[in-house]
Formats: structure tokens, sequence, C-alpha cells
């Protein structure tokens, strides 16, 4: 653990050593503010140090036994891998690494979970200020520019896996899901890992419960409208809830009716790209959203995946989710459900576009040596092998990455055993994405995600204007990509 | 000491405040060493650290890092939002502040007249602290949960549409609560313990006097307690500025719309979410100055009206 990294720390809980300097020297209190620095950060890093160690001790022992037993093999290029699953996904992604080392003598892939997406992010890039980075780093959608913006930090995945010498086929890969986290050359520089895409969730018993005929169709938002007065009408008390509303009302919802949510190609093109989301067509849809919050018709959540409770309670009739709602829903839900493509207006696209998709992917920092890399390539492609895809897509409902992991589903009959679970890969392989659908590069957009989550709340409950609002989010949002493009311009 | 007063005084003076004179400086130096060297590399170096990135936008990964000399401060004060956190803070710490003391203080004075179970009654109240402000923070947002919770479900039988999500006054008052409930116990030990050290002659002379109780505890009680309640009133403040932070994570964010973004809270955000680190030190500067000068002026005239 660097020097460098504790002070970058201390200054940020320099005031709170003041005020005990000033407030508590005096009087001789104890105090320990600012512990979430400490806890959640230093903590952290003392821990990684420690594992450092440890690491270190084994390999010790590990040339110790080997001078004792002179069969022993060659020690394995270690492989350090970072990622933010616990749970059932961390299992899954442990299950994963556990196959690639079975499956060579090499390499050997360390996996460990540094919380959730924002700590793991946090974690990496403190080790790698501390020049103690992993080789792979799972990173979230919002984080990628951060990451590409990053040139010294990271290298490009096409060609750590170019050169690993596995094979790496740029076209294998699902051009909606990759499309992400491409540069506009159209080069892969992260492996998108678990990607997700929204979906409309109906509850069959509560449309039949309030008299709606449940297989109606409900493709457009126009007929939604007309299922929610419907249900409404028929006594349901909460008709429609979301998750995600940034990433499903705005972010998507651009991306499907083909505008842009920022300029310049979305933030793809440069870094002076502006927010766009104040346009006539999200406006038009948030006008709706606030009628039906104010009717009763939209019950507000919060600003993450509450809603998912009440809807697998049975409490909800229509609830707008990532496809990757899958597994939650369909081991808890005691009533009916279907799975309906993300609802567009006819009255802004005749068609809709395609879905872009939310979750990780995996990106390779600098710093370390071919041999290493030639090992994280190694992983690499064996992750995007059909079969890993296909058990991981059937497992998880994240999407496959490769068209063939799809095929390979279909193949196996899955999609009929499990109606519902291709309406994700179908909604985002519709059409060939355009430069409002390819995906999202924004500086600091976990922040300007809260900043567009606080604006939608002051919507919903009446106090702003769906252009008022929108207005103010984008002059918000500017400001920090401004500050994003002078940091990294 | 002024300059006109000659040796012998020096020594008069010397002589009353029983000061002890060193013969080098080696031992001096070498006492004063632990208090020097630990407020240097805990206090004036991360201090200095602070201002020194103030003055930079630096990139996440340390790779490059441009001067902008005021231009974080400038960012930050031009902004509305940064600009109405600070009058958050002050109506949250305020809140915090009296909803922790008033209550501790009413609970107290009923302790201190408890002739039995008064054990029971402290430890019952005592317990609360013991709760990690985070863990207190997830027990109150179940509770107040706008769907699930029990409380909020109660006050819809009650006919009150209960929803911190959107409402920012409700979101205000649930974290004060919640910030102020754990509170509650350690401000009662210590007014329970000034309670108990004031004379019982004095409040019994009163007494007989003519004096009922609310006027006693007026007129006695509180003036001697001052002492007490001026440490609780300065330790609840820096509390409420830096510890409830746990609380707001957990509960609200920070939002609806920002209404319980205080200072700290977007120290955060801005660092360790937002990984911008420029604004995140300029901002530590900004409160490092406004909790000098509360301080100060806590010492410098509040403390005027305390009796020790």
């Amino acid at each position: 653990m660097s020097f460098r990294f504790i002070t970058s720390c201390y200054a940020n809980s320099t005031i709170c050593t003041l005020a005990l300097w000033i407030g508590g020297a005096k009087l001789g209190i104890s105090n320990s503010c600012c512990q979430f620095n400490t806890r959640t950060e230093t903590i952290s890093h003392l821990k990684d140090a420690r594992e450092e160690t440890m690491k270190k001790l084994l390999i010790g022992a590990i040339a110790g036994s080997t001078l004792l037993s002179p069969i022993a093999a060659m020690a394995q290029t270690e492989v350090q891998f970072w990622h933010a699953f616990t749970g059932r996904l961390g299992e899954l992604v442990a299950a994963q690494v556990e196959e690639f080392n079975a499956s060579q003598s090499d390499y050997v892939v360390v996996q460990s979970h540094k919380g959730n997406y924002s700590e793991t992010l946090n974690a990496g890039i403190a080790a790698f200020r501390a020049q103690e980075q992993p080789h792979i780093l799972m990173v979230f959608e919002v984080g990628t520019a951060t990451m590409m913006a990053a040139e010294g930090a990271i290298r490009p995945v096409y060609e750590v896996m170019g050169e690993s010498g596995a094979t790496f086929d740029p076209d294998a890969y699902i051009g909606a899901v990759k499309g992400y986290y491409t540069s506009t050359d159209g080069d892969m520089l992260s492996l998108p890992f678990n990607s997700s895409t929204p979906v409309l969730w109906v509850n069959r018993n509560a449309f039949e419960a309030a008299g709606v005929d449940p297989d109606m169709d409900l493709s457009t938002w126009e007929n939604v409208g007309a299922a929610l007065d419907a249900l409404k009408a028929g006594g349901e008390d909460c008709p429609l809830v979301t998750a995600w509303q940034s990433w499903i009302h705005l972010e998507n919802f651009s991306a499907y009716h083909d505008v842009p949510f920022a300029s310049k190609d979305n933030g793809f093109s440069g870094l002076d790209t502006e927010l766009m989301l104040n346009g006539p067509a999200q406006i038009a849809h948030l006008t709706a959203m606030q009628e039906w919050a104010q009717d009763g018709k939209f019950i507000y959540t919060g600003r993450r995946n509450e809603g998912g409770a009440n809807f697998r309670a049975g409490e909800c009739a229509l609830f707008t989710e990532s496809s990757a709602g899958y597994a939650g829903i369909s081991s808890e839900a005691e009533f009916d459900f279907d799975v309906r493509p993300l609802p567009y207006w006819k009255a802004v696209a005749d068609e809709p576009q395609n879905t872009i998709i939310g979750g990780a992917s995996l990106w390779v920092m600098a710093g370390h040596d071919a041999e290493e890399y030639k090992g994280a390539g190694e992983f690499l492609s064996f992750l995007s092998s059909s079969d890993v895809q296909a058990s991981w897509h059937q497992n998880t409902g994240y999407l496959p990455i490769t068209a063939e992991a799809g095929e390979a589903t279909k193949a196996a009959g899955f999609y009929e055993a499990n109606p519902g679970t291709d309406i994700a890969v179908m909604q985002m392989t519709a059409n060939e994405p355009t430069a409002n659908s390819k995906g999202l590069r924004l500086g600091s957009f976990d922040q300007i995600r809260g900043i567009i989550d606080e604006e939608l709340e002051a919507i919903w409950s009446g106090d702003k204007s769906p252009q008022e609002a929108m207005d103010s989010a984008k002059e918000r949002g500017d400001a920090l990509l401004r500050r994003f493009e002078q940091a990294n311009g | 000491m002024r300059a006109e007063i000659g040796p012998h005084q020096i020594y008069w003076g010397r002589a009353l405040e029983k000061r002890v004179t060193f013969r080098g400086w080696l031992l001096p130096i070498l006492l004063i060493a632990p208090q020097v060297i630990i407020s240097a590399v805990f206090f004036f170096y991360p201090a200095g650290q602070a201002i020194w990135q103030s003055l930079f936008i630096p990139d996440p990964f340390g790779l490059s890092s441009q001067f902008v000399g005021f231009g974080n401060f400038e960012f930050l004060l031009s902004d509305k939002f940064y600009r109405k956190s600070f009058l958050t803070t002050a109506i949250f710490s305020i809140l915090v502040t009296l909803c922790s003391m008033i209550p501790a203080l009413f609970l107290a004075v009923i302790a201190d007249r408890l002739i039995k179970g008064s054990g029971v009654y402290r430890t019952m109240l005592i317990w609360p602290y013991a709760v990690a402000p985070a863990v207190a923070g997830v027990l109150w947002l179940f509770m107040f949960n706008t769907r699930v919770g029990v409380v909020s479900w109660y006050l819809g039988q009650l006919g009150y549409d209960w929803n911190h999500v959107l409402n920012g006054g409700e979101a205000m008052g649930l974290v004060v609560v919640a910030s102020a409930w754990g509170r509650i116990s350690y401000n009662f030990l210590f007014f329970f313990a000034a309670l108990q050290s004031v004379p019982r002659s004095v409040i019994e002379a009163a007494a007989i006097d003519g004096a009922h109780f609310w006027r006693r505890f007026f007129g006695i009680v509180l003036p001697l307690i001052t002492p007490t309640a001026f440490f609780l009133l300065v330790v609840n403040v820096v509390y409420a500025f830096f510890e409830t932070f746990g609380v707001i994570h957990t509960i609200t964010a920070g939002g609806p719309q920002q209404s319980t973004t205080i200072l700290v809270y977007k120290v955060f955000s801005d660092g360790f979410v937002g990984q911008d680190l420029g604004s995140s030190s300029a901002q530590s500067v900004i409160l490092l100055v406004v909790v000098g000068l509360l301080t100060v002026i806590q010492f410098k005239y509040v403390e005027k009206r305390v009796h020790y």
C-alpha cells in the first residue's frame, strides 16, 4: 500500500481531524468522524495489502515446497480478477473461474469480490494509484467513459486477446452488446460480461382480477395507457411500477425511439458532448408518466429496483425492469407472469429501434507482464466461448454476448421451456444499432444519473413540469460533463 | 506579558503561575514532540494536502492533473445546489442537536426523580447507543418504507400518505429522527450524571422557599448543568456534521432533489461516486473553514453563558 494513497484519503478526512482538533482537544472528546472514508476505502485497501502479503507468503510456501518436492510443476502465472458479484451470481463467477483453472495448467485466475459496482471501481482506481491493480477489473456500464478516458491505465481487450494467441473474432459478438464497449474505430475496448436490457413484466393475475384481458397488446405506450386506465378502474392499486427510472425511461427510451440522449453520438465521438434528454420525445413520455403518477396509475418506489419487491409480491400489475430480473421473479412470483418487449410510442416512432444494455464489462488494466496478459487474454477468450456464455445466459437471464451462444441456447430448447427469456435478445438484435442506439459514453455518468433521478422525482411529485425538470437536468449534467472534459481532455 | 515589565515582576509572575523552567532545550522538545508529531502527521500534513489538491483537477487514476487555481471553488460556489446544501446542513444539524438533546434532558430529569427501578430504566435507555448508524438507518428505513413499512402503513390507516421518497420534508424528518434516536442515549447518560451532581441542599432550600418543580429546574438545576449541556452541544454538532453519513446514505442517499444532502455527504458522493477529487478536496477545505468558524463562535459566545 503506497503512501500516496494514504495521503489522498487523509486529505478528504482532514476536515474531521480539524473538527476534533478544535472542538475535541479542549474537551477531550474521542471521536471517530469520517469513518466512511476509512471504513470503505482505507480498510479495503489495508485488506488488499494484507491479501498481497498473504499471496507473497503463499508464493513463498509454494517456492519452498517446490524445493522439497522436485516433481512439483513450475509456478503458474497468476491473473487477478476483481468483480462485484455476491450470492448466486458470485457462485457462478467462481464456478467459471474454477472451470478455467482446471482446463489448463499455465495460468491460475484468482477471483475476488470487491463490493458493489461503485466500490469495485473505486477499489480498482485506488489500487492503480498504489500500483497494485488487478489484471482484470469489472466495471459497470456507467463507468465506461471513465475507463476509456484513462488511456494510461488500461489495455484494450482486442489488443490483449489478439496478442494472447487465443482465438478472437470481434464479429462473433452481438453488435448491440459489444457496441457499448467499442471505440469509434470499432475496436473492442472491454469484454461485455453481464448485460441486460429492460423489458415489460406483466402480472396476468392482476389483469384478470381487474377485469382486463392479460393477452391484450401492450407493445405501445398508447395501449399501456389504456391498460392502466382499465386497471385503475378495475380497482388495481398499483397498475405500474418501474426499476432504474433513468436507465429505462430516458436512456433506453431515447435509443428505442432513435432520438439522441446526448450530442456527439451519445458521447461516443467526443468528450465535448452535451445532454439532449430535454427533447420533445422524452418530454412527451415524461408528461404521460407524470399524469399517470398524479392519477395513481404509476407508483414510484425509488431510484433502484425497489419496485421489484412489490411486483414479485403480486402487488403490481405492470413492471418495467431489466431482463435479468428473470431469476428473482420466476423463483418468487406466486402468480402467472409474462415478459413483453418494452413498449414504444407509436406517435413518436413507427417502429422501435433497439434497446441498449446495462450491466458490466471486464477491463484489462495496464502495468503488468506480457506473460500475465497472455493469461488474461486466455481467460477472456474462455469466457467468450459459446458453452460458457450459453450457460451464463440460461442461469442468470443476462444476455449472451455472442450470437453463437444465443443459437446454442435456442437449439437446446431453453426458450421454449422458459417462455419470454428470448424477448430481450430479440429486442436488442431486431435492428442494426444507430448512432442513437449504440449506447452511452458520458463522463461522471454515475453522478449524472443521480441528477436525473432527482429531477424525475420532482416530476413524479408534481413539483416541476417535465420540461423544467429536464432543462435543469441538462444544465446540471452538462456542468459535470465539462468538468470531466477538463480533467480528461 | 508586556515589554515594560521588569525582570523582578516576571519572576513574580512565574512564581505565581508555578511554571517549570527547563535548563536545556532537549527535554522540553522531547516532551512536546509526540503531540507535535501527531498533529503534523494527522492534521497539518493532510490539511495541507487537501488545500493543495483543491487547486487541481486530477483525473481519477492520478495519471494527470491540471492546475486550476481557485477554479474548483468557483465551480462549487456557482452551483446553487451546493449553496443550498449549506442551508440543508444548518437545518439538519440544528434539528438533530435539538431532537437529541431535549428528549435526553427530559428523560434524564424523569430518571433522576425515580426511586425504584431506575437501573432498568437507565439500561434500557442506553441500548440504542449500541446500534451502528447504518443499521439504525436500515431499521428506520424499513419502518417507514412507503410500500411495506409498519409506520407508513399505520399512517396510511390514519389517512396520511407517507412518502419520504418524493417528499423532501418527510425525508429530512426521517433522517433527523434516525440520526437523533441513537444519540439520545448518549446525551441521556451525560445529563443524568450532571443531574446527580447537583447539590440536594440547594434544591431543598429552594423547595422550602416555595419554588415548584419547574421553577427549581429552570432557576437552579439548568444553570448548574450548563457545562455538560455546552459539552453536549459541541459534541452533537460535530456528530450531526460528520457522523450521520451512514444514516443518510442508507435512508435517502441525499435525496429527494438533494433535500437531505448535507456538506459531508456531498464530499463523499463527489469524491467517491463521481471520482472528482478536485471538487471533493475543495469541499473539504470549505468544510474545514465552516467547522473552524462554528467552533470559534461556540467557544467565544456560547461558552460565556456557561458557569463552571
